[in-house]
């Protein structure tokens, strides 16, 4: 158990430190300079640009060579230092994250959470009931095939402006300064709910469609056949097949959460809401090396935590896994 | 415990619905948009082109304000300003002004402003101390700029371009914190202050002490919400449900939506519904072949037909641009080069671009059916746009459609912004539309130093992005520089000569106007400038206030 555990944290920690140089290298790759697109913003006289970019280019440590460019990287990264974003300039990267995740993690996890268990169990009671499965397949298959940008467009006309129910931008009302008071946390509330909406129906979809196949698979599977002919109650063959099923949709969660520090941008952009996907794809047209490595490194300790836990997990929910590894068998 | 809690709770919730203004009066707040598209991050005068859109015009404030309309100078801080010689200008400032701290604002802050770019070469306008020798401040109130080698034209747009820092405080700043600080909380002398931001908005609030209150009158709005609104589907939601007062955006499907929502208000009621701000101009690679040839170039500018860009792509929210460029506002066509334009000009013309195209030896050899470069080589034009700018890319598939129907092989092409512009600056393109430097000013000079920046170098960062070489046209642009603005006949006699060049060698071709985009909603403030009360020219963009923005919100009624 404990070499087990050893030998997928090195691996872990190799995988960060290539994942991390990746992330370094690539943003690097894309074709274009971004001190050139900072200067090109401004419309002032061409004398001032030319200044302007050879003082940014050294400001941001542009003009050293590459190598030297990746040891600093590092050595800042111990420090905690993520640089400045240049499309933000010249605010820290860690201030811009700090600003804009709470928001795209205040619509994601929910939204994720949400769909996952209303989905799992609407799958699992589909998989079991013929007549409402061939009414709601279809529909889940609709509901998971909308883009975003579509369903959101559609909710924000609807709800937002013909029946002016919902607001349709911004994360609060532009008239209110943050503060503690139901006033504040209701018009929060009403801001959140169609960005929610958009993202948890299209998630459902997916989830239950997910779950209600593997559901049947197992129902055919030949334990369930076995513990059939033996005389067993319905009821106890549904809850094997369900804790069987739902294995890879554990997966699929814990890997949907590990990335949800990326944001979800055609949403922010359709209620125009302030969360980091929004300025991350910025970032990347800006080419903001710093902004993107920044968040990319987020995501890099997401997807990794969230694999180390689905390892963890796995061990826990799943017997044979635990016994194998354990030597037990 | 749970009693307390209780009563801590209730208590958090009355202490902050009475506190102050944490929730804005509509009547008393402007909400606008256009002008900020990323999070707040910058209220550094140092550095305007990233600072939050009203650093320069709300809370920092220039010498002169600039009204396009009238082709006026509008004092500000300073009271009058003249030449007093060939090389010296003196401006007398106004008395009583004060920054947001009290502090009164004197002709030091303005001496202190321009020499502390002689101190930090690194700011951007530290090239004025090429041609600026010193600055006197015989007393609080006058400040008297020695020249070495003036630059009329220049100097009339830094002095309502230059925002005046307070010498108080920012003296006491280290080198690096003036050039990279986010200043923020800035303290300037503006009409308005900083009140606070979150991540999508920047809200001001009217400063009652503003020296202007007695000098223009108060501005209306008590509070100003900026947004950034991240798609258009949602700025033309929120105009609808009259969220959002007054917009700068480009906005497709405005002239329909104005027949059904008459509370949506433009410049013009009727076409092109907005002002003309700035000209697209698509550069020609002058250094490749065949584009070096100014004959392929001049047939070409017959075959564009901006009108139908301008109908079909823009639904007539833009006019077709004149042969040099010209915005349609008074301060440049006074100057407009009639002659040149008369004997040199072109117009769309399929017929006549063939005929030059055949004189030119640009004939289809080989039969694929377009036309080959005299020397029999093949050729293609490939117009670079930046992906994602959809009424820019609409019209350069069309003027790529017009190339080929003269016979010119020629294709639109969408690189992502960032090699756009690194294609352009670093002059690795055929043809690209741009308009970075052709914006309303003060004088067609900008234009011009911008069309034909010099010296050619490896990279051209604002400007002359062809790398279209020539001295004598070069060296005309530096004289129109140092001609006196109000010798209207002298400057136009260099301009003629400019426009001369400009339309036999055709390094670019001037397509169509942008537009000032503006639409306000009439829902909440009313007495929006207009055709029909030129007031104020109505711009929020960043760096743009002190051009008609600040004269709006002064202007506005309820």
């Amino acid at each position: 158990m404990k070499k087990y555990l050893g030998t997928k944290i090195l691996v872990y920690i190799l995988t960060f430190v290539f994942a991390v140089t990746l992330d370094w290298l690539i943003p690097r790759f894309m074709p274009g300079n971004p001190i050139l697109v900072l200067v090109s913003r401004f419309s002032g006289l061409p004398e001032s640009a030319r200044v302007m970019y050879s003082y940014l280019t050294k400001a941001f440590g542009l003009d050293q060579p590459l190598w030297s460019q990746y040891v600093n990287f590092w050595i800042a990264l111990f420090k905690g230092d993520l640089g400045i974003s240049i499309y933000l300039y010249p605010r820290p990267v860690l201030e811009v994250l700090k600003m804009a995740i709470p928001y795209s993690l205040g619509l994601m996890i929910p939204s994720i959470l949400l769909s996952w268990i209303v989905g799992n169990n609407l799958g699992a009671i589909a998989a079991r009931r013929k007549r409402l499965d061939s009414i709601m397949l279809p529909i889940m298959y609709f509901i998971t095939g909308a883009p975003y940008l579509w369903l959101g467009m559609l909710l924000a006309y609807f709800l937002g402006v013909v029946w002016d129910i919902f607001p349709i931008a911004g994360a609060y009302s532009f008239s209110l300064r943050p503060h503690l008071s139901w006033l504040f946390v209701g018009d929060f509330l009403k801001h959140w709910i169609l960005p929610f909406l958009s993202l948890f129906i299209v998630q459902i979809g997916g989830w239950a469609i997910g779950m209600r196949n593997m559901v049947i698979y197992e129902l055919e599977n030949n334990y369930v056949r076995y513990l059939e002919t033996l005389g067993v109650k319905r009821k106890l063959i549904r809850k094997y097949a369900f804790r069987n099923a739902i294995l890879p949709q554990v997966t699929g969660l814990a890997l949907q959460l590990g990335t949800v520090i990326a944001g979800q941008v055609t949403t922010e952009v359709v209620f125009s809401y302030p969360g980091i996907g929004y300025i991350l794809t910025q970032g990347i047209l800006n080419q903001d090396y710093f902004l993107i490595q920044g968040c990319f490194l987020f995501i890099i300790i997401g997807v990794l935590i969230a694999n180390f836990t689905v390892d963890l997990v796995y061990m826990a929910l799943d017997p044979r896994i635990r016994f194998s590894y354990g030597g037990e068998v | 415990m749970k009693k307390v809690f209780i009563f801590a709770l209730v208590l958090l919730i009355f202490s902050s619905m009475f506190a102050a203004d944490v929730v804005y009066k509509r009547d008393e707040t402007l909400y606008a948009g256009g002008g900020m598209w990323a999070p707040p991050s910058n209220w550094s005068p140092i550095t305007p082109w990233n600072a939050v859109t009203g650093t320069v015009g709300l809370l920092y404030e220039t010498l002169f304000n600039y009204d396009p309309l009238t082709d006026t100078l509008i004092p500000w801080l300073a009271e009058s300003g003249k030449w007093t010689s060939n090389k010296t200008y003196e401006i007398k400032l106004r008395k009583g002004m004060t920054w947001h701290d009290g502090h009164p604002l004197t002709s030091k802050d303005v001496k202190f402003t321009y020499e502390l770019a002689k101190q930090i070469p690194e700011i951007y306008y530290s090239p004025v101390w090429n041609w600026l020798a010193k600055i006197d401040t015989p007393d609080d109130y006058t400040v008297v700029f020695t020249f070495s080698s003036p630059r009329y034209h220049e100097w009339s747009y830094d002095l309502y371009q230059n925002p005046i820092l307070p010498e108080h405080i920012w003296a006491k700043k280290s080198k690096d914190d003036v050039l990279t600080g986010a200043n923020e909380k800035a303290i300037g002398s503006g009409a308005y202050l900083f009140e606070t931001y979150g991540t999508d908005r920047m809200i001001y609030l009217r400063n009652d002490n503003w020296w202007g209150n007695k000098v223009f009158g108060q501005p209306k709005p008590k509070r100003i919400v900026y947004l950034t609104v991240s798609s258009n589907n949602v700025a033309l939601g929120m105009i609808m449900k009259g969220e959002l007062d007054c917009s700068n955006f480009f906005l497709p499907g405005i002239p329909t939506l104005k027949k059904t929502y008459t509370d949506i208000h433009t410049w013009f009621d009727k076409e092109p519904y907005m002002l003309s701000d700035n000209t697209a101009y698509l550069f020609f690679n002058t250094t490749i072949k065949p584009l070096n040839d100014p004959n392929l170039r001049r047939a070409l500018a017959y075959a564009i037909d901006p009108t139908i860009i301008a109908k079909n792509v823009y639904e007539g929210q833009v006019l077709p641009s004149n042969n040099v460029g010209f915005l349609p506002i008074k301060g440049w066509m006074k100057f407009y080069p009639e002659n040149a334009v008369k004997q040199y000009g072109f117009k769309y013309d399929p017929k006549t671009a063939r005929s030059l195209l055949d004189k030119a030896g640009y004939k289809d050899v080989n039969k694929d059916g377009y036309r080959e470069a005299p020397d029999g080589s093949k050729f293609k034009i490939e117009i670079s746009v930046p992906y994602g700018w959809t009424d820019w890319m609409e019209s350069a598939k069309i003027i790529a459609a017009q190339f080929v129907q003269v016979g010119i092989n020629a294709e639109a092409k969408f690189p992502d912004y960032s090699k756009y512009n690194d294609d352009l600056i670093s002059g690795k393109f055929s043809a690209a539309i741009s308009n970075s430097g052709s914006q309303m000013t003060i004088s067609p000079w900008t234009s011009f130093n911008w069309l034909f920046n010099s010296p050619i170098s490896e990279n051209m960062y604002n400007g002359n992005f062809g790398k279209y070489n020539n001295q004598k046209l070069f060296d005309l642009v530096t004289q129109l520089n140092s001609t006196p603005m109000d010798d209207t006949a002298a400057n136009k006699k260099v301009i003629e000569q400019i426009a001369e060049i400009f339309l036999k060698d055709m390094p670019a071709i001037p397509l169509w106007y942008n537009g000032m985009w503006f639409e306000a909603s009439t829902q909440v403030w009313k007495g929006w400038p207009s055709e029909k009360t030129p007031y104020a020219y109505p711009t929020t963009w960043g760096g743009r206030w002190q051009t008609g923005g600040v004269m709006m919100l002064i202007g506005l009624k309820q």
